[in-house]
């Protein structure tokens, strides 16, 4: 245990250097229009 | 210098993001201090930097901590270039179809023009509808997910083309395996029984417009007439609503979102955002208007407002939480652990190369934002994609091929902002519209917060059943 440092997630974004690129996720739209949304919050088809 | 960390302060907690892993710590003063010193391999800088603030003891216990993070690969983690699987040429996988360029609304800050982007209003036929479904699958390879958006204008006064194409396309599915994802987004005015029914029985996903309280809506969104639209769009959307609940709903995969949009007039949009929760609607998401010099638009100056109305929007969001009436906020929701790959973070949206808006004739855009803008017509659905150079342009127009991006600490969660946006107000799409860049900065830093807190609540839990 840390006293100073609480990490919070196990992040993935590294390993999916080599897997990832599949594409079957969704189009992301960040306008004001839409669904819109940044990427941060998309799930992945996989 | 490329950033590798990013640190902010949210409701008095110190967060320590590592942007190229992904990792987020929560973290104390003395750690947030020192990370203005610590570089990875200057312990006894750091040390001589801060030695007169904290113990010499407490500070060699950071510095551990800080290496043990570092030998883990959630500090300062390797810098990432284009993935290979970035390299192939694109394939489409979204549509974004203008059912009808007309509307039943007169939307102040609408930017399609009340739905004629600055055209003809005019409504597209079920043979161009269709047509757009076979190029879709022609366009889209081997890939298996694809998306069809019924866009406008407002689609619902265009039934004949919606049904049509839905039909066909459940059809074209049967023959090809491909999947479609369906969505609408719609004003209410026109989901009556007969509507919402169909809706359903086909599967789609809706995105209902409403700006939060009555007033502002009513401000924001007058009919034809001029008059306002809450009462009837409201009415709708509960009926909606409720045809959607229990059931197999929950499994269905489609979703019902409340949309709305905040202008210069409403800065204080926790309260619409509230509005909507109190309402009934617990899948939520409000936005800031994008318009240029407009009287509704944001400028600079509004930012430290719109800062301080995210934090109470953040409180209110975790109260609501505590009080077991948690509702989902669009920008909030983000998975830390298992979000998109990095390929996902860098093309970002895919206007322009896997994401095409259809006009109501036919001609091929980048997206629903560019239909009709000078210089971006692709091409059309008969003659194909004619303009080859622009899709490959949007497809390298991404966060590492953005100059003001590839330094941005959110680059893999923003990757690179909407190219509408920044052709707007730069007239180049690797400009970032800096207004959008620091709301979408702020966003993120709360997302960040709400995340980490209900993820330390949960292993908190955990840790008092164990
Ligand atoms: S360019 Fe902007 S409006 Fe168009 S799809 Fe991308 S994020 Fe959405
Ligand atoms: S668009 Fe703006 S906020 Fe997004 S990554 Fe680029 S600079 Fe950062």
């Amino acid at each position: 245990m840390m006293k100073h440092i609480k990490t919070v997630n196990k992040p993935s974004m590294q390993k999916t250097l080599k897997t990832g690129g599949c594409g079957e996720c969704q189009a992301s739209c960040q306008s004001a229009c839409k669904t819109s949304c940044t990427v941060g919050n998309q799930v992945c088809e996989k | 210098m490329k950033a590798k960390i990013h640190k902010f302060v949210q409701n008095g907690t110190y967060i320590l993001l590592d942007i190229n892993s992904g990792a987020v710590h929560v973290i104390d003063k003395m750690i947030y201090d020192i990370m203005d010193t610590f570089t990875g391999e200057n312990d006894d800088e750091v040390i001589a930097a801060w030695e007169n603030t904290y113990k010499k003891d407490d500070l060699t216990e950071a510095l551990d901590e800080l290496h043990a993070l570092m030998d883990e690969g959630e500090l300062f983690a390797p810098d990432i270039d284009v993935p290979p699987t970035f390299k192939q040429k694109g394939l489409v996988k979204s549509l974004c179809l203008m059912i009808a360029q007309d509307c039943n609304l007169r939307c102040k800050y609408c930017f399609g023009d009340g739905g004629s982007y600055g055209q003809e209003r005019a409504i597209m036929s079920p043979e161009t509808g269709m047509k757009a479904v076979d190029f879709l699958i022609k366009s889209s390879g081997p890939r298996k997910h694809l998306e069809m958006d019924f866009f406008g204008g407002e689609p619902l006064i265009n039934m004949k083309t919606v049904k049509a194409v839905t039909e066909y396309a459940r059809k074209r599915e049967q023959e090809t395996g491909k999947k479609f994802k369906l969505t609408l987004t719609t004003n209410g005015l026109l989901l009556n029984d007969e509507n919402i029914k169909w809706l359903n029985d086909n599967d789609f996903s809706l995105v209902l417009s409403l700006d939060g309280r009555k007033e502002v809506h009513d401000a924001m969104r007058p009919d034809v007439g001029g008059n306002g639209s809450y009462d009837r769009a409201i009415k709708n959307f509960h009926k909606c609503l409720d045809s959607r609940k229990g059931g197999d709903w929950d499994y269905r995969g489609v979703y019902t979102y409340l949309r709305g949009t905040y202008t210069k007039n409403n800065m204080d949009f926790t309260k619409d955002v509230l509005s909507m929760n109190d309402e009934g609607f617990d899948i939520l998401s409000m936005e800031p208007v994008v318009l240029k010099d407009s009287p509704l638009g944001f400028t600079e100056e509004d930012l430290p407002r719109i800062s301080e109305e995210y934090d109470k929007l953040t409180e209110a969001y975790m109260k609501r939480h505590h009080e077991g009436k948690g509702f989902f906020f669009f920008h909030f929701n983000m998975d830390l652990s298992n979000g998109p790959c990095v390929a996902k973070r860098l093309s970002g949206c895919g206007a322009g190369h896997e994401y095409f808006a259809v006009a109501e004739n036919g001609d091929l855009y980048p997206c629903h934002q560019f239909v009709g803008r000078e210089g971006y017509r692709l091409g059309s659905l008969d003659e194909g994609v004619t303009d080859t150079k622009l899709p490959q342009y949007f497809r390298e127009s991404h966060v590492l091929n953005k100059e003001k991006c590839r330094d941005c600490w959110s680059r893999f969660f923003c990757s690179g902002g909407c190219h509408a946006n920044a052709d707007l107000f730069h007239g180049d799409i690797r400009k970032p519209y800096e207004v959008g860049c620091e709301i979408q900065k702020k966003r993120l830093e709360c997302a960040i917060y709400v995340q980490a807190m209900l993820e330390l609540e949960k292993l908190e839990k955990e840790d008092e059943t164990a």
